[in-house]
């Protein structure tokens, strides 16, 4: 099953190599990882979507946890939780396209950024399905690149991953 | 007072009361190499890293406390890569202090530079590049701690030449604030209830020991444990010496090479308490046929060792001396008759014990036997207080299962990662600890040959370690294989040649005696544990002796051949 797996790191240098390292290693898969600081210049906050069966979403919770730089680890996939992804494409804007491509980002309340004589560059944000949908719909009218920024996610409500928060003293 | 980097780096291992550094200098080193002339640290200068950081390893694992290593940047950096990995698998606490080429020039490809922290990253615990002077006490006292605490392993610090060149006010922090480094030291009460309970429910229980019991210093708290509640006992490699050999509960090693008895415990017991063991495949074999009809009790400080290959329907975050002195609470105030419950249980596997013992035949050409060497030389170690380490393979193994321990930081042995080069060097780390102690080597001829080198330096420090070669001739643990699994093609696993093994030593300035015949055997080790030098012992032995019992990879207790 597919898990966004929100992480809370030191903003160190060498904190990504030690995370990406640590799904290489140990084989586990990685289908998005993105990086920024937060509210708070010291910390970072990455949200990586991986896939496993429960066991290996156990260990990965687990072996991120273990890391040194690591602050806080939530798996947000079973919490309510706000994600997003950031799509950037060009389509070819030849005259008999234009009015449909308007049509899409009218639709998926997206935006024009950039135009030229031969393309549109367009925006969208949204959940995956969104996305998924919207490159589906706009694909048979000739995408020339694109560029997806991979998920962010927060947690719905208050604080509910601050960085104060320690891991637990005792467990079993 | 403003101190130079280097100085800082003195300093602040003498605050943390480290006493002896294994080390090799070189360009990036220098500064720190100069602080070190007449400071009140001993340093032991190596011939190989990697024998440095493998010394650190076997000072660490015989005292308890931090092993430091100390190398220049590049290839002395590269060479500790196989003794820093092989403490990170066995959990040891180690610092390992790295040059590195002057800040500005890092990333340029410049003379003898290598990312170390980058090639390291799998296998240490946690790794430091300090790039400000200001930064450096801070860091030391962040490594020592992280080296030392929760499940302890190595910490890497590379040091730029120009930071330890630079000037810093120093005062050495007295403590450590980590806001996402804080291990579970205490176990959940009701959760440690939970796991008694069970114990006290079963019929057929074992405790499986793992080198975590020695890592936490809690062998005291077994022995009182098991006494109490008549539980048997099987250790792992890695916990040989934490619980007493020759008691009666115990049942000897198990897994691969363990002893029948200890191995048909694990299959037929109704309640496994594993206690600083992680389910290693060398203990486990074939994974669906393991630990199938019982409770598993799993009580470990890393959270990431549980229900990692075995389910444990109970387990317990913490460390292990808490969690044995709550379990020994528990019991002491049960009115269980433990010995009356377990009767039926101890006299079955009683019986195991007697009918399949570890055993190997006698010699019918008059050539020694392997086992018999190992008997020997625990039998005149009587009375030296003796401290044991292994290479890697035959040797080792039975080093494992005829050796005797009376207690823990006895036996070292590279277990997880298996490094062939491993005992010589961290017979030396032992022995600049334990200067008073018998130290011996297990090794065969394969393995010495890796580290030989360092017989040097044991020569230099008046470290009067004692090698023991069991000369088969062949890399046997591989011929083994080779003969069970592969139809006894011997591919690449005879030695056409080896060198004179007594000159060599004698070449080192050590003392060099070849053993041929079986009644040398005896005399030989104890004019060698009465030197009071380093003595090297070429037994010459028989080449076809297997390790028996076996059970093959990735198979069940079932297919363990016996003899
Ligand atoms: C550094 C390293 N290289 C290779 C191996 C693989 N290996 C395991 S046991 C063994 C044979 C060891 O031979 P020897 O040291 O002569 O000991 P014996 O088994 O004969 O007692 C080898 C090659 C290893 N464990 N470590």
């Amino acid at each position: 099953m597919k898990h966004t797996i929100s992480v809370l790191v030191e903003n160190r240098f060498g904190v990504l190599a030690r995370v990406a390292g640590l799904f290489s290693g140990r084989g586990f898969n990685i289908e998005s990882l993105t990086v920024a600081e937060t509210e708070d210049a010291a910390v970072s906050r990455m949200t990586i979507v991986t896939r496993g069966e429960d066991r290996i979403i156990e260990q990965i919770n687990k072996q991120l946890n273990k890391l040194i730089d690591v602050i806080k680890v939530v798996d947000v996939t079973a919490e309510e939780h706000v994600e997003r992804e950031l799509l950037l494409v060009k389509l070819n804007a030849e005259e008999k396209n234009r009015a449909e491509i308007l049509r899409m980002v009218e639709i998926f309340r997206g935006k024009i950024v950039d135009v030229s004589a031969k393309s549109y560059t367009v925006e969208i944000s949204g959940g995956d399905r969104k996305i998924e949908a919207f490159i589906e719909m706009v694909r048979p009218l000739g995408m020339q690149e694109m560029a997806r920024s991979g998920k962010i996610a927060l947690p719905r409500g208050t604080g509910a991953s601050a960085p104060k928060a320690k891991k637990p003293k005792s467990g079993g | 007072m403003k101190l130079k980097g280097a100085q800082i780096v003195v300093e602040s291992l003498i605050a943390e009361g480290v006493d002896t550094i294994f080390g090799f200098p070189g360009g990036a080193v220098l500064p720190l190499y100069d602080a070190l002339y007449g400071a009140k640290l001993k340093h032991i200068l190596v011939r190989h890293e990697q024998g440095a950081a493998h010394m650190a390893d076997g000072y660490a694992r015989a005292t308890g406390r931090c092993g430091v290593a100390l190398v220049t940047s590049g290839p002395g950096a590269t060479n500790t890569v196989t003794g820093i990995a092989t403490a990170y698998m066995d959990s040891i606490p180690m610092v390992i202090l790295t040059g590195q080429v002057p800040v500005g020039l890092i990333g340029n490809d410049a003379f003898q530079e290598a990312d170390i922290v980058g090639i390291t990253r799998p296998c240490t615990k946690h790794s430091y590049l300090v790039r400000d002077v200001n930064d450096l006490a801070r860091t030391i006292k962040e490594a020592f701690y992280i080296a030392t605490t929760g499940k302890p392993g190595p910490v890497l610090i590379d040091l730029p030449k120009d930071v330890l060149n630079a000037a810093a006010e120093f005062e050495y922090p007295k403590t450590v604030s980590l806001r996402s480094y804080n291990p579970t030291v205490e176990g959940h009460p009701a959760q440690v209830k939970r796991a008694f309970e069970a114990m006290k429910q079963a019929k057929q229980p074992v405790l499986y020991i793992g080198g975590g019991m020695i890592l936490a210093n809690a062998s005291a708290e077994l022995a009182k444990f098991a006494k109490k509640t008549r539980m048997p006992v099987t250790t792992t490699l890695m916990a040989m010496g934490a619980y007493p050999t020759r008691d009666d509960l115990f049942l000897g090693m198990l897994g691969m090479h363990g002893t029948y008895a200890a191995n048909m415990a694990m299959h037929e017991c109704d309640v496994m308490v594993c206690l600083g063991a992680r389910f290693d495949d060398r203990v486990t074999g074939r994974l669906d046929a393991f630990a199938k009809n019982c409770t598993v009790i799993h009580v470990d400080i890393d959270p990431t060792s549980i229900s990692k290959n075995v389910t444990a329907h109970i387990p317990v975050v913490a460390d292990l001396l808490d969690v044995m002195k709550k379990l020994n609470a528990l019991a002491e105030k049960d009115a269980i008759d433990w010995d009356d419950k377990h009767r039926p249980w101890l006299t079955r596997l009683e019986e195991w014990k007697s009918l399949y013992p570890l055993r190997y035949g006698k010699s019918e050409t008059g050539i020694i036997k392997p086992q018999f060497v190992v008997e020997q030389a625990w039998e005149a170690a009587k009375g030296r207080d003796p401290i044991w380490t292994t290479e890697v393979g035959q040797a080792q193994m039975w080093a494992a299962q005829f050796l005797q321990f009376d207690g823990p930081r006895t036996f070292l042995s590279s277990g997880g990662l298996g490094t062939m080069g491993y005992g010589l060097p961290a017979a030396i780390g032992a022995q600049a600890a334990f200067p008073g102690r018998l130290v011996v080597n297990i090794a065969g001829d394969g393995s010495i040959q890796m580290n030989i080198q360092e017989m040097i330096t044991a020569v230099q420090y008046s470290l009067p370690v004692k090698t023991v070669i069991l000369n088969n001739g062949v890399l046997g643990m591989v011929h083994q294989w080779q003969e069970l699994f592969h139809g006894k093609r011997y591919s690449s696993s005879e030695f056409q040649m080896n060198p004179d093994f007594v000159k060599l030593a004698e070449a080192y300035g050590a003392v060099g005696m070849r053993i041929t015949k079986e009644a040398d055997v005896r005399p030989a080790l104890e004019e060698a544990y009465r030197i009071n030098k380093p003595v090297l012992m070429d037994f010459v032995v028989e080449k076809e002796e297997k390790v028996f019992p076996m059970v093959p990879a990735g198979g069940t207790v079932k297919e363990m051949m016996l003899l």
